[in-house]
């Protein structure tokens, strides 16, 4: 109920915003037009009625499940941004498992020695993964292992297999050559979140009474951190990261501009630059979408990490 | 080629074996991406660029637009003054197999002309004109009045297969998304359409069948669209793309040093200039020196507009802010088109003569202006202003510089104030003629706003003087080139040397980089395309 609110409300914003800003007709109409297939442009656009009419037709259609035709492309804009969704959604997928897999044991590793001198690099290591702007990141990546080393390719999307129905590159060499430098330069940030959570996290875990418990009834080290410590400091991390993949989804728009991937970013800043109004509407709308679900998600896997918290308890 | 990628990355960590797979295949890295394979669904450049390489044209235009072809017509000629006769060139296939015929150019020419939907639409080139069939090789362009202009109009109308199938209802049964996947794509071009990946690549196949005067240097062309300036250039220093268009000026003498690389440069049709306010007494951003509004606007004064041009540093423009990547301009057109009149020259700087001038016309005092400009759509385009505003700022005339990003901007500079009428009173703009001729601009951006005679559109000062009007529909009138051309001179003259209507700055030069060995020959137009690649041995 209150998310169908929230989806009303992004709705009429979005809408009245996107109506406010320039004039689609201007920015795609060739220079060579006269003024009289100008009007036509505007009219077969419907940009010659009132914002409430213009307004009512989309919402009229929208729960219809038509989200309107994109003006560029004049195909429809939910389509359009779904084709492009794999493409994004691999990016971010890579880029959390990147976060995730680097991020926890260097993390925890910080939070066992926090005095030594690994930790202490890692932690100034992540300062700068929070501090430095992704796109000089993703530029200077590209400098160095593709121009430089001539490692990686440089920007776009590798060759594509059809897995499960879906298109995705990251099983082929190729495909994965071309998707890590961008996922690691997406991972950046959440990296060094992860990193800090974690390290937060052990450091007061440690201290626990149960973990002294373990302690003395003889548990190996690696049981007492893999097991006990692991468990406790997970939860604050789900949570964040849940909310935080929806930022990866909604705003890789950076990254993919860089690299030239193509995928959902890239079509919202390219739409916003031709004022595909269509294209911008449906994309923000998804992204609602997208946030309502997550946190779903985010939710049911409190409960498998934490029996304490159980479904009905999130319900009530 | 993979497998071996993969062994010199894990044994040796080295540089990945570079270049392309086959050697007559390209990889281009371009920076738009046309928003269809549709070829009347968009006019504009990055469409028509690319979908010239899959259908043919009756005409085209050399690379340097100064001479003119025929693709599919073999001929062409005035019968009468009312009737154009093209002759079509026989054995031309359809990528499906099919003769190109009479019908296939009318089927054409009415599904542009006719077309719905779309994002403005070949009808400036279709409208008034009658085709008929004579037989299968010959058609009759016929127009109320004798019209000039016939030949140039037929390098923009894309000829298509008329026994295309396809799914919609309009637009002759055939829809942009019939296109868009390849099914109704069927043009007579030197390249067939493969693939479109949107926002990522587009693929084209050589066409065994072609005959035409175009060259095939490659069997397959791969446009990959890298919209982020620094990204392509990357592209291609990493060997990912074999060639890029769109190079920033910033980074051109860079790449110049760069042995593995070269850069073909090449003046194109666009001319970057500025408007200025001629239709209202009290223009909102011209105002008194300490900001305060005007009932007086000093911009209608052709002394001042003239005074203004002379206060202008072209050449400073040009070297410091466009790094030396443009031409000054005097006129709409760079040297080589037609219709360019050969008396008036670039303005020269002269701080001296522009008071004298201010002076004379009761302005010596100055006054203050705001030039308005986008900051996204020419090369340099907010530097530009800025320089400007320095320029004027220091002899007398205070300007305030606002840019602006170009989806705001032209809205604002077309139609920003009340009754739709421009809302800037200074404003930088660019325009490249689409007819490689000069009534193109004369027409859209000096002669008199008429809605009814469509006139004027792109008028954005709204500039006017009725002898521009008249020599300039005496110029449209007149089939007799060399007549023709000494009227659109005279009237750029009356326009730009007598009345300063618009104060041009430069043309715009654009710089295409390939990986050594291969060569661009540059195009005025602006479009890239895969032919105009060749192997240098």
């Amino acid at each position: 109920m209150q998310s169908a609110l929230v989806v009303v409300i992004m709705s009429f914003i979005v809408f009245s915003g996107v109506f406010l800003v320039g004039d689609p007709v201007e920015i795609l109409v060739s220079d060579d037009a006269d003024q009289e297939e100008r009007e036509m442009m505007i009219k077969s656009m419907g940009l010659d009625k009132p914002f409430l009419v213009q307004y009512g037709i989309f919402i009229s259609k929208a729960v219809r499940g038509d989200l309107g035709d994109s003006f560029v492309f004049q195909e429809p804009a939910l389509l359009l941004i779904l084709d492009r969704m794999p493409a994004t959604m691999e990016l971010a997928v890579v880029a959390l498992l990147i976060a995730i897999i680097f991020g926890i044991p260097l993390g925890v590793w910080a939070g066992l020695k926090p005095e030594s001198l690994a930790s202490k690099s890692i932690m100034t290591g992540s300062i700068l993964g929070f501090s430095l702007p992704t796109f000089w990141v993703g530029i200077m990546m590209i400098l160095l292992f593709a121009v430089l080393l001539g490692w990686l390719p440089s920007t776009g999307r590798g060759d594509v297999q059809i897995i499960l129905g879906m298109p995705i590159s990251v099983f082929s060499w190729d495909g994965f050559s071309h998707v890590l430098m961008p996922a690691v330069n997406l991972a950046l940030f959440k990296l060094s979140m992860v990193i800090r959570l974690a390290r937060a996290g052990t450091r007061e875990v440690m201290h626990q009474d149960y973990i002294k418990f373990a302690r003395a009834k003889g548990l190996k080290e690696s049981r007492i951190i893999l097991v006990h410590v692991l468990k406790n400091i997970l939860i604050p991390v789900v949570t964040v990261l849940g909310l935080e993949f929806g930022g990866l989804v909604a705003f890789s728009v950076v990254t993919e501009t860089v690299f030239a991937w193509p995928g959902m970013g890239k079509l919202l800043i390219d739409s916003i630059g031709l004022l595909d109004r269509p294209i911008i509407v449906a994309y923000l709308m998804i992204i609602v979408f997208l946030f309502v679900f997550i946190n779903l998600v985010v939710d049911i896997c409190y409960s498998i990490l934490d029996p304490r918290v159980r479904l009905e308890d999130i319900k009530s | 080629m993979r497998a071996l990628r993969q062994i010199g990355l894990a044994a040796l960590g080295v540089a990945a074996l570079s270049g392309p797979l086959h050697a007559a295949d390209i990889v281009i890295g371009v920076r738009s991406e046309p928003s269809s394979i549709d070829p009347y669904f968009h006019n504009l450049g990055p469409n028509n660029g690319m979908l010239g390489q899959i259908f043919d044209r009756l005409n085209d235009w050399t690379p340097g637009m100064d001479k003119m072809f025929g693709r599919a017509a073999s001929s062409w000629k005035p019968i009468n003054d009312t009737t154009w006769e093209f002759k079509i060139k026989k054995g031309i296939k359809f990528h499906d197999g099919s003769d190109l015929t009479a019908d296939d150019v009318i089927f054409s020419y009415e599904r542009a002309g006719n077309y719905t939907g779309g994002n403005s639409s070949f009808r400036t080139y279709t409208k008034g004109k009658t085709l008929k069939k004579i037989d299968d090789y010959t058609v009759h362009i016929m127009t109320e009045k004798p019209y000039p202009l016939m030949p140039n109009d037929t390098t923009t109308v894309m000829i298509m297969s008329s026994e295309a199938k396809g799914t919609g209802g309009k637009n002759k049964g055939i829809s942009a998304k019939d296109f868009n996947n390849g099914t109704a794509a069927i043009g007579s071009g030197p390249y067939k359409f493969i693939e479109w990946k949107k926002g990522d690549r587009i693929v084209l196949e050589k066409f065994d069948g072609y005959t035409g005067p175009i060259a095939q240097p490659w069997d397959k062309i791969t446009f990959k669209f890298i919209k982020s300036e620094p990204a392509r250039v990357a592209a291609l220093m990493a060997g990912d793309v074999d060639a890029i268009d769109n190079v920033p000026t910033s980074d051109v003498e860079r790449l110049k040093q760069n042995p593995k690389l070269s850069l073909s440069s090449g003046v194109s049709n666009r001319v970057i200039y500025l408007h200025m306010d001629q239709f209202r007494d009290s223009s909102p951003f011209v105002t008194t020196k300490d900001g305060q509004p005007m009932n007086k606007n000093p911009l209608r004064n052709p002394k001042v507009r003239k005074a203004l041009s002379m206060m202008i540093n072209r050449k400073a423009i040009v070297e410091r802010v466009m790094e030396g990547i443009a031409i000054p301009a005097g006129q709409l057109l760079p040297e080589g088109f037609f219709g360019r009149s050969n008396k008036l020259q670039v303005e020269k700087f002269d701080p001296k003569g522009a008071k004298k001038l201010l002076q004379e016309a009761g302005w010596g005092d100055g006054f203050g202006l705001t030039i308005h400009g986008p900051n996204d759509r020419y090369i340099n385009d907010a530097k530009i202003c800025e320089a400007i505003g320095q320029m004027f700022s220091a002899q007398g005339i205070p300007t305030k510089v606002v840019t602006m990003p170009k989806n705001v901007f032209f809205k604002r500079a077309s139609k920003g104030a009340k009754g739709g009428l421009p809302e800037f009173s200074f404003v930088l703009v660019g325009w490249g003629s689409g007819t490689g001729e000069s009534s193109s601009p004369i027409k859209s951006l000096l002669a008199t706003h008429d809605k009814s005679k469509g006139m004027g559109a792109s008028n954005r000062g709204r500039h006017s003087d009725p002898r521009v009007n008249e020599v300039l529909n005496q110029a449209l009138a007149t089939v007799d080139d060399a007549k023709r051309g000494a009227l659109l001179a005279k009237a750029t003259e009356i326009a730009i040397g007598e009345n300063t209507g618009i104060i041009p700055l430069h043309y715009q030069v654009n710089t295409w980089a390939t990986r050594k060995g291969l060569k661009f020959d540059p195009r005025a137009d602006e479009r890239t395309t895969g032919y105009d690649y060749t192997l240098v041995k």
